[in-house]
């Protein structure tokens, strides 16, 4: 193990483009990361910053309007891009790369015991006899916190969390090597998705699969991931270990997304106050050659419209796009206040 | 005087079994106990957070409190006045005094209005005033909420962002000029980025307009920042209620500890300690009499599983939890 490369999946340049009667959507644009082996990698971002489409784009699971590109698509050694989709399907879909979905708790069948879609799971991807499959969702149950004797009951008779428990179960079904994670806990009660997270680290310290995390929950990716990617209007706007994003931001939508997060543990606290950022994200329509960020963007100066900022490397692990990178420290000595963000006020 | 007091509001649903299962298997009535004895008070020009997880009565609440749905035990007293007794002319009154903010504002806006006949239409359907004050008074309230007549009155709810939407749905609540608004969740459907600019105009409103609020969140840190006082609930029960920062930081309820354990903090470097809590939320259908969290507490005794216990005043003035080991248990603060 210790000789393979670190690195398990290598995503560069990737675009996504939506074909629409208004034009072409530019859903993702020159997305490039890497996952590692062993790691939590985190992608934060609001509703229509491209993060859902670039795992679907990675799984394969684009509409039949969408189309994907890349300078380079490799997952352990092998080039996904050259793959034929049934290949695709057939030894990387699950056996390597399972999906634990958005609103994961209504993808169950519900008119199927749980149990029997985890065995049904199993046994479209490999052949085992079906009371082996069985023994094997109930060690997965048992790995998710789910007694094994719910293997005999229907969705209907699981709370929200067990569904959810089952469908990381089922991601964990073939041992892949990468599990994404699309919002897993967005919708939870808040007890509910302690426990899951919690589930979700004891699961990591026994098996050796990676993460990709996907969600809008900041405090989630800080207390989950081992490095982020923040994502608006398409691109990754900066990306870092995740102690290194939190302690030393240099985008200044990461400066606005923290202060407009709220922390239990600073409430009423002086600076503690919550700014929003103005203004709403970009429409994606059509060509692009301005910073999307770059109306919103309190610290913009006449080159963020016209061109667009190169991911720059600023150290081991943390780039980010910015032509202002260089102010870093004033800009966000700036960002604390809220009138920087809302000059009316 | 209290705007507005709950005493001892129950709330209580039948669950009938099917005709084939009352003649054969002879299946007894069963009973959601969705809001059980809850009593609090709302202050003029205050804002009262309720916090709970699914289940935990707090929609039941609302609706009571908006007079749409009846007590089944209790009283509701508003601005002196028990809402049982009102006659029909009061309870108009009392729906356009009370107006409601609703969490999902990509469906709660009918489609087919625009933005002007929408914050229109109650001031139209109560007869409030005569059409050209109602459209003076529809703009005002519109620049209000930070979206210019000029550029907004005219559209249609989905060529708007969900941001832009939630500001009609507060303006719509408000031109009303009622005493207290509603909120349930007005800010779980929307981007983190623009949630603390739909915070602030709410707080910037209650201020010039002088109205109370409850608002109604499972989201504690979003309610720290709203809200003057807390009332937590669990199935049905008021497990603690008291000035927010105080219920947050030193909680008397064990309910409340585990909830407040459990929120994510945006910073890596923090560990949070493994919430004291066992098993799962249950739904409140003929619950056992005792303290409803009784099952999941780590510090019941047997007093806790047989009686049902009330809010009660703890050492802090204004700081009540429904315990009966209150100010007995190891709760470290915040």
């Amino acid at each position: 193990m210790s000789d393979a490369p670190q690195t398990l999946l290598e995503v560069r340049d990737l675009n996504v483009r939506y074909a629409t009667a208004e034009g072409d959507i530019h859903a993702v644009s020159d997305v490039s990361f890497e996952v590692r082996r062993d790691e939590v990698f985190g992608i934060a971002g609001e509703s229509g910053c491209g993060k859902s489409t670039l795992i679907r784009a990675l799984l394969r699971l684009l509409h039949s309007n969408g189309r994907t590109e890349a300078a380079a698509l490799n997952y352990d050694g092998r080039d996904l891009q050259t793959m034929s989709d049934r290949d695709f399907r057939e030894q990387i879909l699950w056996q390597e790369i399972s999906l634990v979905p958005q609103s994961a708790m209504n993808s169950l069948n519900p008119v199927y015991r749980v149990g029997e879609q985890t065995v049904e799971a199993i046994q479209a991807h490999r052949e085992m006899p079906t009371a082996q499959a069985r023994e094997r969702v109930a060690e997965l149950f048992d790995i998710v916190g789910l007694q094994a004797d719910l293997m005999n009951s229907y969705p209907h008779e699981f709370s929200g969390g067990m569904r959810q428990r089952a469908m990381i179960a089922m991601a964990l079904a073939l041992d892949p090597g990468l599990i994404v994670m699309d919002e897993p806990t967005t919708g939870l009660d808040v007890l509910v998705q302690e426990r899951i997270l919690r589930r979700i680290r004891e699961i990591r310290s026994e098996i050796r699969s990676s993460i990709i995390l996907i969600t809008h929950d900041i405090a989630v990716i800080a207390e989950m991931s081992d490095r982020v990617a923040v994502m608006y209007g398409g691109r990754i706007m900066e990306q870092a270990a995740t102690l290194d994003l939190f302690e030393s931001p240099h985008h200044p939508y990461t400066l606005g997304l923290k202060n407009a997060f709220p922390s239990i543990r600073s409430l009423g606290q002086a600076g503690a106050e919550l700014i929003s950022i103005p203004g709403s994200p970009p429409p994606l329509i059509g060509p692009q050659h301005d910073c999307p960020f770059a109306p919103r963007c309190p610290f913009s100066i006449e080159r963020c419209a016209g061109e667009i900022p190169p991911a720059r490397q600023l150290g081991a692990d943390h780039q980010a796009r910015c032509f202002r990178l260089d102010d870093v420290v004033e800009l966000r000595e700036q960002a604390r206040h809220k009138r920087t963000w809302h000059s009316s006020n | 005087m209290a705007l507005l007091e709950l005493n001892g509001v129950t709330r209580h649903f039948d669950i009938r079994p099917g005709l084939f299962a009352r003649l054969v298997h002879k299946a007894p009535m069963r009973h959601i106990k969705a809001v059980e004895a809850v009593s609090v008070s709302l202050e003029r020009g205050e804002v009262l957070g309720i916090a709970g997880e699914s289940g935990c009565g707090k929609s039941t609440t609302c609706m009571m409190i908006a007079g749409l749905l009846a007590p089944s035990g209790g009283e509701i007293v508003y601005a002196g006045e028990s809402l049982a007794s009102q006659n029909a002319e009061a309870q108009r009154r009392h729906r356009r005094q009370v107006q409601m903010i609703f969490q999902d504002p990509y469906e709660s806006l009918n489609p087919r209005f625009r933005v002007f006949d929408i914050v229109a239409e109650g001031p139209r359907a109560q007869r409030l005033w005569p059409e050209r004050e109602i459209g003076e008074r529809v703009e005002a309230m519109l620049a209000g909420v930070g979206l210019p007549p000029a550029k907004y009155a005219q559209r249609y709810p989905h060529e708007m962002s969900g941001g832009e939407r939630q500001r009609v749905g507060i303006a719509s609540a408000l031109v009303t000029e009622p005493d207290l608004v509603i909120a349930d969740e007005p800010l779980s459907m929307l981007d983190v980025s623009i949630r603390a600019g739909i915070l602030d105009l709410l707080k910037k409103l209650s201020r010039e307009r002088n109205f109370s609020c409850v608002y109604v969140s499972h989201d504690l840190s979003i309610l720290g920042n709203i809200a003057d006082r807390l009332l937590v609930m669990y199935l049905g029960q008021a497990m603690e209620v008291g000035p927010t920062l105080e219920v947050i930081r030193q909680p008397k309820h064990p309910y409340t500890r585990a909830l407040i354990g459990a929120v994510p903090v945006p910073d890596p470097r923090v560990r949070r300690p493994v919430p004291k809590i066992s098993g799962d939320i249950s739904r409140p259908v003929d619950p056992p009499p005792g303290c409803r969290f009784a099952p999941r507490c780590p510090f019941a005794e047997q007093s806790c599983r047989e009686q049902f216990v009330e809010l009660k005043a703890s050492a802090s003035a204004g700081h009540q939890a429904a315990c009966h080991r209150l100010g007995e248990l190891p709760l470290e603060g915040l």
